[in-house]
């Protein structure tokens, strides 16, 4: 520090140790520590919380669990009704154990898709652990046969993906573009604005039918080329729509925060522009943000079902909640009702979504600083 | 040589207001600051007062840089600050700090008082890091806060002890100036007491200069030892405190005063009443010649109609300058 002038703030050793001494008795607790605290006293929102937890759990360990095949059909048992029986031994069973793994990769995959390394590997931890042993049609079957549980779950896992590639997206381009534009104001944040409202009055329906089709011709080229399948396409679409709001909230906020004083203040300091967006706007603007994403993943599900209902989005033998729920109304007629094809799907569906709303309402409660310290 | 440590010569500053199309100028421009001169010397303080919306807190701003001049010039120990690029100003920042008005405003709601304290320090570059925290906490101590404190957040505290963190902050660079937006009008009388003996206290012992910016003349009083008075973007009187007290020249300052009850009973019960009629005009459409004559109850004892026609120029007199046409 300054030679001359430092002497006003200069401290002998003693009177130094006292006040790091007093300093470090007295923690305070953070902002994220105190919000936590009060969500967990929000009962719904805490167990709409662990709920979310636990779904991304199982969706995430699909493979592990003894679930029958989302996607073998049986042909005798089409649109059987949900029976509790004990479950049964999969074809499994008779796979030679000493086959190499390639040929266990290619019989597996017969039940499934191509799926990831890390999947066969929890896959071939549930041999380990339940042998050939599956469940039963614990929720029945549909029109092909196939067990409802075991694809609701499998299912989950598309929605899951499209909602973390529209989170992503919202939160890399919709809250830089956001508060850069906020930030840099003037002309500049007209023009973005009026790029976003631009893009905002595209139909989004169109873009993704004229995309996919336009896929659909160039499928091959694009494939090898580019290394682009239809579903990356969908999951870009996807996000190229959903950063639009956050970028519109995030300028709203970042407007209002650049002029506050402790903003002010930090220019009157020297601050940079940077140094102003990380350490004060971006701290500030994040707890409407991660309020917005819980908002917008309902939405973003929601949008996956009903391209994939519309033939446009994930194609079998995936599975998503969209496909089940076109399988679903297929199945029903004035005949015979087949309940469980659309209960099942829909209540897995409707609980995530109500959860993501009941968890969003929460966290602006448990994250407004306002509400610190309160119940 | 002697240099004041402050000069501000003709500082103005208007805001472009109104439509504006994409390419075309803006119509209309709100004079917020027209022409302001003043200095303050190394240790002296002057205060600002004038009714809301005269553009003190304007001045101010385009002082410390934040908003940038529309002419005038601002010279920090002789240096012209206001052409300076943000680069060029960082050496100044740490000398030239501000207070602000609303300490619900002024702290960053996400930072602990250790953050909020060792911001300035770092962009400063100031210290290790064991004298950055060694620094905060003398400066807690320094504006009467428990250094005990340090973890806390700002909604933890009291309007006046946010205030103290403020004004921690503004001395964490050791400033030479500190330009105070009124640092106690959001705050209860009792407390304003407290932080402007605080400041007075703190100006003693770290030779600080202060402009003190304030909406009445009763804060001013204990603190300036010059007052400037400001009346719709202009000056319309500087004078010692005590000189203005006892004999302001302007009618502005006249009404103004007259409205600060007085210590002196005597002085209380025959002292005149002036009472202010009508609204302050807009700055946006300031009055003809004296921006003051619509409301001015001397306006009489002018002759003809100079008060409306010609703007008084600031006359300086001796320790003392007025703008008014009055004999
Ligand atoms: N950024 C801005 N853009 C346009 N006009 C502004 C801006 N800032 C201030 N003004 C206008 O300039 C004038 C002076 O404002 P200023 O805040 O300086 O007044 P003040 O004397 O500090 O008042 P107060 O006592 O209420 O704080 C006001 O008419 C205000 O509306
Ligand atoms: S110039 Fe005229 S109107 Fe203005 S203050 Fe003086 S007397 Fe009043
Ligand atoms: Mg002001």
């Amino acid at each position: 520090m300054s030679a001359s002038k430092s002497k006003r703030f200069d401290l002998d050793e003693a009177d130094a140790e006292r006040l790091l001494r007093e300093a470090r008795e007295h923690k305070g607790i953070s902002l994220w520590q105190d919000a936590s605290r009060r969500l967990r006293r929000n009962r719904p929102s805490w167990y709409a919380l662990v709920f979310l937890i636990g779904f991304g759990l199982l969706s995430f360990l699909a493979p592990l669990l003894p679930l029958r095949s989302p996607v073998r059909s049986n042909l005798d048992i089409t649109l059987s009704a949900p029976t509790l029986d004990g479950g049964d031994s999969n074809y499994l069973a008779t796979l030679d154990p000493q086959a190499d793994s390639t040929t266990i990769t290619r019989e597996i995959e017969k039940d499934y898709w191509e799926l990831s390394g890390m999947d066969h590997g929890l896959i071939s931890l549930r041999r380990g652990i339940f042998g050939s042993w599956q469940t039963g049609h614990w929720l029945g079957t549909d029109h092909l046969g196939r067990d409802l549980l075991s694809r609701i779950v499998w299912g989950s896992r598309t929605s899951i993906l499209v909602s973390l590639a529209a989170a992503l997206c919202s939160l890399l381009i919709g809250v830089f573009y956001g508060s850069f534009s906020g930030l840099a104001g003037g002309r500049i944040d007209n023009l973005m604005m009026r790029i976003v409202d631009i893009l905002y009055s595209i139909p989004f329906i169109f873009v993704v039918i004229f995309l996919i089709t336009l896929i659909g011709d160039h499928r091959q080229v694009l494939e090898e080329e580019w290394g682009l399948d239809r579903e990356k396409v969908f999951y870009l679409v996807i996000g190229a729509v959903y950063w639009l709001t956050m970028a519109r909230v995030v300028r709203g906020q970042v407007l209002s925060l650049k002029h506050t004083e402790f903003v002010q203040a930090a220019r009157v300091m020297g601050a940079s522009t940077l140094h102003i967006l990380g350490r004060h706007i971006v701290p500030n603007v994040l707890s409407v943000v991660i309020v917005y994403l819980t908002l917008t993943i309902p939405a973003v599900m929601l949008f996956e079902a009903f391209l994939s209902f519309l033939g446009l989005g994930v194609e079998p033998p995936r599975v998503s909640w969209g496909l089940i729920a076109v399988d679903g109304t297929s199945a029903i007629n004035p005949l015979r009702i087949h309940w469980w094809v659309v209960v099942f799907p829909a209540l897995a569906m409707g609980s995530t979504l109500l959860a993501l709303n009941v968890l969003g309402d929460g966290l602006r409660d448990a994250l407004d600083p306002k509400m610190r310290g309160k119940e | 040589m002697s240099q004041p440590l402050l000069k501000v010569q003709d500082l103005t500053k208007h805001f472009p207001v109104g439509p504006r199309t994409i390419f075309g100028k803006p119509e209309q421009f709100l004079r917020a600051v027209d022409g302001v001169s003043f200095q303050i010397e190394k240790g002296g303080s002057l205060g600002l007062v004038g009714e809301s919306g005269c553009g003190k807190s304007t001045c101010a701003r385009t002082i410390v840089g934040l908003h940038p001049a529309t002419s005038g010039s601002v010279r920090y120990e002789g240096v012209e600050l206001t052409s300076l690029s943000r680069r060029e100003w960082l050496p100044y920042r740490r000398k030239i700090q501000m207070i602000f008005q609303d300490p619900y405003a002024s702290l960053d709601p996400r930072q602990t008082v250790a953050q909020i304290l060792n911001e300035p320090l770092k962009l400063f570059g100031l210290g290790r890091p064991r004298e950055r925290r060694l620094r905060v906490l003398a400066l807690l101590e320094a504006v009467g806060l428990n250094p005990r404190h340090v973890q806390r957040y700002p909604h933890e505290f009291s309007g006046g002890q946010r205030q103290r963190i403020g004004i921690a902050r503004a001395l964490a660079g050791e400033p030479d100036l500190i330009v105070c937006d009124e640092p106690v009008s959001a705050l209860d009388v009792s407390i304003q007491a407290q932080i402007v003996n605080l400041l007075s206290e703190l100006r003693e012992r770290f030779d600080l200069a202060y402009l003190f910016i304030a909406h009445d003349l009763a804060v001013v009083r204990h603190l300036c030892e010059r007052i400037a008075v400001m009346y719709l973007g202009r000056l319309v009187e500087e004078a010692p405190r005590d000189e203005l007290f006892k004999n302001p020249a302007h009618p502005y300052t006249k009404a103004l005063l007259s409205a600060v009850p007085y210590p002196d009973p005597e002085v209380e019960r025959t002292r005149e009443r002036i009472v202010l009629g009508g609204d302050v005009p807009s700055p946006l459409t300031p009055p003809s010649g004296c921006p003051f004559h619509p409301r001015c109850h001397q306006v009489g004892d002018v002759s003809g109609d100079r008060c409306s026609r010609e703007v008084p120029a600031l006359v300086h007199e001796g320790q003392r300058s007025r703008a008014c046409h009055l004999d």
